[in-house]
């Protein structure tokens, strides 16, 4: 079940198996589709990566599939009920530009946002609510901060905020928005080891990434997204140079595939990487115009 | 002051004053962490035209035509609103500038053309209300408050402003958690299962309801300057949102007490014979408020705040 086409038959099944089923899921921001009819499916307990060049839709399909933004069609089911009876399994972690952190609240505010599904509008917190909230900020290697302002926070420790929210939720599936876009190589560690932590749990983890040298590191599976989708499976499978030039095109100067185990593609430098990830040894991300 | 001339002519006013400068306070702290503000201040203008019209078509100033009328105009705004940046490709805030210029003008006009000599309802009273107006004459001294024969004779703005502040009270209260969740986040509120959309549709009609009451008792000014000062002003006073809301509600009283005060001795403080307006004055204090707490407030320079422009 690593290519392309999934028979029809076997993806009613797939819909009842996976911990994320997404049929037909169509968004547009104006005129033209920002994600055309994609189907996804990802098997319980993996560690997938979306990946796809700037714009190819690859944020819009993860919001789109959590009904965060309004779609045109399609369907999104988790570990095989429609999306708004399993929403108090699933874990979102957003992009961390997406909100503001002048935000008057401290970091222990915001992680207890990730209990109200439990709390609802009016509920108490208990003391157990409390221990939990704290114990998701130690996972991150954030206690220290617990009574700071999220502004005073660097990008990286924003992150694991986020990080910690999404653990206190105690979901079963976490889908996370660029979890490592801008932040430090301390933090991206500290935030692969708490994913491959869930992912040893039993958890699904899903991430918009954009680091093609890490994803075979950090990741079991892959979706391959230009709009459309291009390719999904095991990594080993689907994270083909033939697949990665389908989904980048032009903008893939070279892909150099290294059968013994590397792949090493050379994209574009972006802007958002800039400021963040220390290349990571041979691996390189660099410039080629 | 004694109380047989305070209860009478300073009570009641003075009440209405801050019941009015709470209830657009409340919503106001939520309005300008979702970088709303100007709604606030759009909802006060388009209300006047909303209520003309619904003086014209019932002949009377009354509560429920007024309130009616005004959520009219609200409802025609927004469409406008919409419309105007739609078709004029124009950023919301110039949108919204331009819509509610044009029809709190529109509402002026209509005003003047109006005969509406009959009532107090005209361009003056709009703009600053008739706070000092609402007094209590059946009200001889603090024994009054216990004596039924007296309390009937209470300006029903004061019931009305008081029914208003509680509402808002229990919506912000009962919210609150879901509120601040998705003013601060609205995608993972979303996740969360939480109506966003409508939410912050809630937080509008609250808004305006409240903007109404107070309109009506203290006029526009007022309305305006309590939906932002007291709530910028506090968040620059605490980084907690609880704290913040707290503080909001000491500025928006201050204001209002002070404001009153000021009004009317003031001037004869000074020198003058003559009292200034009260809404005049209670929106200067609570400027003045916001300018203190911008020079002095514990948390005026945050990293992460946004820079002007």
């Amino acid at each position: 079940m690593t290519q392309n086409d999934i028979p029809s038959m076997a993806q009613r099944s797939d819909i009842a198996t996976a911990a994320l089923a997404i049929r037909g899921m169509t968004v547009s921001y104006g005129e033209k589709p920002a994600v055309f009819s994609v189907d996804l499916t990802v098997p319980r307990g993996a560690m997938m990566a979306i990946i796809g060049p700037n714009g190819a839709g690859k944020s819009t399909l993860l919001k789109a599939a959590l009904g965060v933004v309004p779609t045109l069609s399609g369907e999104a089911y988790v570990f095989g009920k429609p999306l708004a009876q399993m929403r108090a399994r699933i874990a979102y972690v957003p992009q961390r530009a997406s909100v503001d952190w002048d935000f008057p609240a401290r970091v222990i505010d915001v992680v207890a946002m990730g209990l109200y599904r439990e709390l609802g509008l009016l509920g108490r917190m208990t003391g157990a609510h409390r221990a939990r909230a704290a114990e998701s900020l130690a996972r991150v290697g954030m206690s220290d901060f617990a009574h700071r302002q999220i502004g005073q926070l660097s990008g990286g420790q924003q992150q694991r905020v986020f990080l910690a929210r999404a653990l206190a939720q105690e979901a079963d599936l976490y889908l996370l928005d660029e979890p490592f876009a801008g932040v430090d190589a301390a933090t991206e560690k500290a935030i692969i080891a708490v994913l491959q932590a869930l992912k040893d749990q039993g958890k699904t983890v899903v991430a918009v990434h954009h680091d093609l040298a890490t994803v075979k590191d950090y990741f079991d599976h892959v979706f391959l997204i230009n709009k459309s989708r291009i390719a999904e499976g095991p990594v080993e499978a689907a994270f083909t140079p033939d697949n990665l030039q389908k989904a980048y095109g032009g903008r893939l100067v070279t892909a150099q595939l290294d059968p013994a185990s590397q792949i090493t593609p050379v994209v574009p430098p972006r802007k958002d990487l800039a400021s963040g990830l220390a290349p990571k040894g041979s691996g390189t991300v660099g410039g080629a115009g | 002051m004694s109380g047989a001339e305070f209860v009478p002519l300073s009570l009641t006013p003075l009440l209405i004053g801050s019941f009015a400068a709470m209830a657009c306070a409340l919503p106001g702290n939520f309005l300008v962490l979702r970088r709303q503000a100007l709604i606030g201040d759009a909802i006060s203008h388009v209300v006047l035209p909303g209520i003309v019209v619904a003086f014209l078509l019932t002949g009377m100033v009354a509560t429920w035509p007024m309130m009616l009328g005004a959520g009219g105009a609200a409802l025609i705004a927004v469409l406008l609103i919409e419309a105007v940046r739609r078709i004029g490709r124009i950023e919301p805030g110039a949108a919204m500038g331009v819509v509610f210029t044009t029809m709190f003008a529109g509402g002026v006009l209509l005003l003047e053309l109006s005969d509406t000599s009959s009532v107090h309802l005209d361009v003056e009273h709009a703009l600053y209300g008739n706070l000092e107006s609402l007094i209590w004459l059946d009200a001889f001294g603090w024994h009054s408050l216990f004596e039924a024969e007296a309390l009937r004779g209470v300006p029903p703005e004061l019931w009305r402003m008081a029914a208003v502040l509680v509402a808002v009270i229990g919506f912000i209260a009962l919210f609150w958690r879901a509120l601040a969740i998705s003013s601060f986040d609205e995608g993972f509120a979303r996740t969360l299962g939480l109506r966003t959309g409508a939410l912050g549709g809630a937080l509008v009609a609250v808004s305006a309801i409240a903007a109404v009451a107070a309109f009506d008792a203290v006029g526009s000014i007022i309305v305006i300057a309590m939906f932002i000062c007291p709530p910028a002003a506090a968040r620059m006073m605490t980084n907690q949102l609880g704290r913040q809301v707290a503080w909001s509600m000491v500025f928006a009283v201050t204001s209002a007490v002070l404001g009153y005060v000021f009004a009317g001795y003031g001037p004869l403080w000074l020198g003058f014979d003559n009292s200034v307006s009260a809404a005049g004055m209670i929106a200067v204090v609570s400027g003045i408020i916001l300018a203190l707490a911008a020079l002095f407030g514990p948390h005026r320079a945050r990293r992460g705040a946004p820079l002007a422009g």
